[in-house]
């Protein structure tokens, strides 16, 4: 096991990268903990798998190093980096049974086979998969073989860490809640440093200790689930992150008021005079409609989700949205919204603001 | 509701019935009806029952020719197969080279058997062919119209020439469709080059090999065209395989009785070893997946 450093690194996929925009990979610097449970968040298409290829070994950076613990593994091949993968669609040998399946990365190490033997039995137990271990893997449902290939990597004491790409897309809903809480589990047993890819936002939140959000080739934001709701450092986890994603409003802020449409919004800090584009962003459960107080809100629809109704509106032309508890009253003469103003985060081109005290 | 009968829409398919029974079901019968009778002449037909199959049946003749088409059979299959998958092995998965490599595969393919049966047969001439007259140069005694075993190794040579392109495709297209996940997880699994071809490459080609192994036996067992062009059967007897000691049969001698049961039990023989094949191929899979 080890901590994954990520020095200066960055990656194109041209050969002869101009400006930025030529980068899939934007220059970054990370260090991640030994141990930790990590969950790469991001759209497609937004630099996740490239970067998830490049600690793999798939791929080499086109510039910056990699580094396991004090090794620099940047040039080093993929069998070298002692790393486990889990893909997106499970990848196990159909021809062998569970139990070769299994004990195949330590046969090919050319392991003692009563170590082997200790170590299947002990992975097939923490997967669950005792019962089925002398049956040939391709008759197997897409679960069991996803579980086949997660024990694959971690039949492997001494691996480096464990890399998740997206592996619970095949998967049928009700086992993904499982497999989930199961990989949770192991994580919190072995102590492996993992690494999860994924665009659910679901699965990342309750998956991670750090979520770390990618947006166009960078990471954006690396907090816990609760800075990522409370304090988005960037609009696009703001509005990437939630069930419905955070209101933005365009706004001009002075001190500690923001004023849109010739109103006064109370923010919950002061803030220094901001250039280019201000906007002020808040999260749907810290919004409140009221008769008498806040923005004026055009209420389009009101959709009722269960555990309770998201109000969609719009305030001055810009789209917000509410989250009512389930049986609060949503009367004829509520035209107003009000927002917690200690809730209410600014940005300044997309990027958050620290705000001071007031 | 009344469900209306109306049963007209059977005569669409008339044209295609007509069409079957006079390309394929007549000719078929009739040799059918040619294997039960025989004559004396004058188109004066007299029942013989099974006489034609037993005499067949006890043919030393066919018994060679059958022992020899076995033979072949086997021979090229054991080559063309391992060859043909070395060959999808080490072929250039994408670029340029790859669709270079298709098209140079596809060539022997595209080739008339008659036509290929003619290359050969000028190729291997003593006097004017290229392979022929380099070999008797460098002082090997081959010829292939005199020596029984050089005539077989040049019908081989020649088959494999012509077909393991076949086999070679087929897996190259099966090769193709392997996610590429699969040679990554193997890498991180640190399994060898052998582990590689035998629990992923191996597994993934076997649905296209069984179509490759049988389209090749039948082909093979069937084989007529260029053995007949290059040696004509001989020499003597030699590499007379069924099929052209059918013909020989029919139209040289025009024993069209013992022709017409022949043919029924060489029809019968491929119908059954393909069945057989395809049967233990499909169980066995299916053991597998419990």
């Amino acid at each position: 096991m080890a901590q994954i450093t990520l020095k200066n690194l960055a990656h194109s996929y041209s050969a002869t990268p101009s400006s930025d925009a030529d980068y899939a990979l934007k220059q970054m610097d990370h260090v991640w903990q030994d141990g930790g449970a990590y969950a790469l968040l991001g759209s497609s298409g937004c630099g996740k798998t490239t970067l998830l290829n490049i600690i793999s070994g798939l791929l080499r950076p086109s510039q910056g190093r990699v580094l396991f613990g004090d090794r620099d593994v940047t040039d080093a091949e993929t069998s070298e980096r002692n790393i486990a993968q889990v893909f997106q669609f499970p990848v196990v040998y159909d021809t062998m049974t569970v139990r070769e399946n299994l004990a195949f990365p330590l046969r090919n190490r050319g392991m003692d086979p009563a170590y082997i033997k200790a170590r299947v039995a002990a992975i097939a137990q923490t997967i669950g998969m005792k019962a089925t271990l002398d049956r040939k893997a391709r008759g197997l449902t897409a679960d069991a073989k996803q579980k086949i290939s997660l024990g694959r990597g971690m039949v492997r004491e001494d691996v480096n860490a464990i890399l998740f790409d997206e592996p619970l897309t095949v998967i049928d809903p009700h086992m993904k809640w499982e497999l989930r809480t199961q990989l949770k589990q192991l994580h919190r047993e072995f102590g492996h440093t993992m690494i999860y890819v994924t665009h659910d936002q679901t699965e990342a939140l309750t998956f991670a200790d750090k979520v770390v959000v990618m947006y166009d080739g960078r990471v954006v934001q690396m907090g816990t689930p609760e800075e990522l709701f409370e304090a988005p450092a960037h609009t696009f986890v703001g509005y990437f992150i939630g069930s419905p994603g955070m209101n933005l409003l365009d706004a001009q802020v002075t001190g500690s008021t923001a004023h849109l449409q010739g109103i006064d919004v109370a923010l919950g800090a002061s803030y220094a005079p901001q250039t280019g584009r201000t906007q002020i962003g808040i999260r749907p459960e810290y919004c409140e409609l009221s008769a008498t107080e806040g923005l004026p809100i055009t209420i389009r629809r009101v959709e009722d989700v269960g555990r309770h109704r998201i109000i969609r509106g719009e305030v001055a032309g810009q789209v917000v949205n509410v989250i009512a508890a389930e049986g609060a009253e949503i009367a004829a003469d509520q035209t107003r919204v009000r927002f917690a103003p200690s809730r209410i985060n600014v940005y300044a081109n997309d990027w958050r603001v620290q705000g001071g005290a007031i | 509701m009344e469900k209306t009968q109306n049963n007209k829409a059977w005569f669409l398919v008339l044209p295609v019935l007509i069409v079957v029974a006079f390309s394929a079901v007549i000719p078929l019968m009739t040799v059918v009806n040619y294997s039960v009778n025989d004559t004396f002449g004058q188109n004066d037909f007299f029942w013989n029952g099974l006489g034609w199959f037993e005499e067949m049946i006890s043919s030393d003749r066919m018994h060679a020719a059958l022992g020899r088409q076995v033979l072949f059979s086997a021979i090229i299959l054991a080559i063309e197969v391992p060859l043909g998958i070395f060959v999808a092995l080490n072929m250039p998965k994408k670029g340029f080279w790859a669709s270079f490599c298709l098209v140079l595969m596809a060539l022997p393919l595209l080739i008339p058997f008659n036509v290929v049966g003619t290359i050969w047969q000028i190729f291997c001439r003593i006097d004017i062919g290229l392979l022929g007259h380099s070999l008797a140069a460098i002082g090997i005694d081959y010829n292939y119209t005199n020596d029984a075993l050089d005539a077989w190794i040049t019908i081989v040579v020649m088959d494999v020439w012509h077909w393991t392109s076949l086999v070679a495709l087929l897996c190259y297209a099966g090769l193709q469709s392997i996610p590429q996940a699969y040679y990554q997880a193997a890498k991180i699994d640190q399994a060898s080059r052998w582990s590689v071809f035998r629990y992923i490459e191996l597994p993934k080609m076997s649905g296209v090999l069984l179509i490759a192994v049988l389209l090749r036996f039948m082909d093979s067992f069937m084989i007529y065209t260029e053995p007949f062009v290059l040696t004509g059967g001989g020499p003597g007897n030699s590499t007379t395989f069924l099929s052209i000691d059918l013909v020989k049969m029919a139209v040289g001698q025009f024993d069209l009785g013992p022709a017409a049961a022949f043919s029924i039990m060489y029809f019968l023989v491929i119908l059954l070893v393909s069945w057989v094949f395809y049967t233990v191929m499909t169980t066995l899979d299916a053991q597998e997946t419990k």
